[in-house]
């Protein structure tokens, strides 16, 4: 699977360095910011390691020999963590999910599709969810599945029932 | 008192014992003083009084150099209560640069009060080594016998003295160097004048020479510099110097900061002026007070400082948007420049090309591509599109 939407900043020299200039910098984070989800989206990458972006086709422009800098792409994530669309898994900071929808909505997502598909009161498996082809969240990570479940379960509308292989949730 | 020093008895080279009298009280003007009924010493050189005994055990006493003593005289006043024998000592200003002595009074006059009888032959022989000035040919002689005695080359003295000497050859050619120099400034200021009245000569036969030659002759003269340059010396108050400095830099810097574009950074503005002034040169410090004096001054430069701290002077009516909308058209028209590219292409420093286009950054109208090729700036199309 390869990306082909680039947007027109990419071939933009300027675009690899962090810009000093506020305003200036706060469109560029926006660009990238764009980038990224939209990137993560279309390859359906849940999880960005930085060591690994650093040479990934997404931040290193071959063709224009520019990539951006580690201390960028903490910047681009941590101002995407900002919206609620990243966040770090580990302390250190060196992976991230990255989440082109946010946990939220991502729940209210999987809480419609239960309801249209009649699931509520009755168990249905994590790879069901991940599974339905005809949904947003088709092969999404499962760590990011569980996560967003886990919001429904604060808002008591779903019961997670984690088991291993056949881990399983009820939407209520 | 103040000409006493306290001392260590020892004799000094040369020095040898006159008289000894004891029971001897000193007396600092009229004032009697805790000095009493001590022994009195007197040698070629000094006068020593001491405790009983202390001068002979080489104990501390008071000593008074003999070349203070300018007079002396005996007090014949005898009274009824007093049968001493008194003797007054009128003594010289103290050399200056002398240390501080432990007996601050400077009364110019002392005495010396005899318990017993004086033995009359002891003013008699003060008297003489006064007038024998022994400590003179002492102090003389042995500068005179190490100039022409035998040269020591060996060890630490041989190795002390021939730095003396290589300093004192260094000191001497310094001085001579600067009288050169000397002699060409005042030369200098001579051909400046020469030169000045040779062109108001021609001013009146402009006639008999073609006009060609003339205007060639001037280039030379203008070469000269400054005609009156502002020089510290014509001044009293430093601010006075200053503020002159300041006019005078405003009036040479204008046309040629207008012709290079409303800037110019301050060490071209340095050479420009040290060049123009050909003599009398500008320290960078006193050149700097009298950019800081344009503003207040009024006059149609100013300083600037960047915030890299690089100083520039700046016309009063040049300002930042000029500057700014000029680089943006001038980095749209070619796409992207570096600061070398501008430079060249305006005609300026590349210090102030770089100046010119962290300025138009920060108005956020270029943008920065930091990359291995080094810094280039682009038009700023995330603001833009």
């Amino acid at each position: 699977m390869t990306y082909s939407n680039w947007p027109w900043q990419y071939s933009f020299p300027p675009f690899f360095t962090i810009q000093p200039n506020l305003e200036t910098r706060a469109k560029q984070l926006e660009a990238w910011r764009s980038l990224v989800l939209d990137y993560h989206r279309a390859l359906k990458l849940a999880v960005l390691d930085v060591s690994e972006a650093e040479r990934s086709e997404l931040f290193n422009n071959a063709k224009l020999q520019r990539k951006l800098p580690s201390e960028g792409i903490i910047q681009v994530l941590e101002s995407l963590a900002k919206n609620g669309n990243a966040e770090p898994c580990n302390k250190a900071k060196t992976r991230w999910y990255i989440y082109w929808h946010t946990l939220p909505e991502w729940a209210d997502k999987m809480y419609n599709w239960a309801q249209e598909t009649g699931q509520t009161n009755s168990v249905c498996t994590l790879f069901e969810i991940m599974n339905a082809s005809d949904q947003d969240f088709y092969g999404l990570n499962e760590d990011v599945v569980i996560k967003a479940l886990r919001i429904l379960e604060g808002k008591q509308k779903a019961e997670l029932i984690l088991d291993g292989e056949n881990s399983g949730v009820k939407f209520f | 008192m103040d000409r006493f020093d306290y001392c260590n008895f020892e004799l000094q080279q040369g020095e040898s014992f006159v008289k000894t009298e004891r029971g001897v009280k000193l007396y600092d003007g009229d004032v009697k003083t805790s000095y009493q009924g001590g022994e009195l010493v007197l040698t070629n050189y000094r006068l020593l009084w001491g405790e009983p005994g202390d001068i002979s055990k080489c104990l501390k006493c008071l000593s008074l150099p003999l070349s203070y003593i300018v007079f002396v005289e005996e007090q014949h006043s005898e009274t009824f209560f007093s049968k001493s024998k008194k003797l007054i000592i009128h003594l010289a200003e103290p050399e200056k640069g002398r240390g501080l002595s432990p007996l601050y009074n400077s009364n110019t006059f002392i005495k010396l009060s005899f318990k017993d009888d004086l033995d009359s032959h002891f003013l008699i022989s003060l008297n003489e080594a006064i007038a024998a000035r022994a400590w003179e040919r002492i102090r003389v002689s042995p500068q005179a016998s190490s100039s022409q005695g035998i040269k020591l080359r060996a060890g630490i003295v041989g190795i002390e003295r021939g730095i003396q000497q290589k300093q004192k050859a260094t000191d001497e050619n310094i001085s001579a160097a600067f009288e050169d120099l000397n002699k060409l400034m005042s030369m200098a200021n001579d051909m400046v004048k020469i030169s000045k009245a040779i062109s108001s000569k021609i001013r009146e036969k402009q006639g008999d020479i073609t006009e060609d030659e003339t205007v060639r002759f001037k280039s030379y003269l203008l070469s000269l510099g400054i005609n009156d340059p502002v020089t510290r010396n014509s001044f009293n108050s430093e601010n006075q110097y200053y503020q002159s400095l300041a006019r005078q830099l405003a009036e040479i810097m204008e046309q040629p900061i207008i012709e290079v574009g409303g800037i110019m950074s301050l060490t071209d503005v340095y050479c420009r002026v040290n060049r123009a002034r050909g003599l009398e040169l500008l320290s960078p410090e006193d050149l700097l007070a009298a950019c800081q004096l344009l503003d207040h001054l009024k006059l149609p430069l100013r300083l600037r400082e960047f915030d890299s701290g690089v100083k520039v002077l700046q016309l009063q009516a040049h300002s930042d948007e000029v500057i700014v909308a000029d680089t943006m058209e001038t980095v749209k028209k070619n796409g992207s420049y570096s600061a070398e590219q501008l430079a060249q292409s305006l005609g300026i420093s590349v210090v102030l090309a770089k100046e010119r286009l962290l300025t138009t950054e920060q108005h956020g109208c270029i943008c920065r591509d930091e990359s291995i090729e080094g810094l280039r700036f682009y038009p700023n199309l995330f603001l833009d599109k």
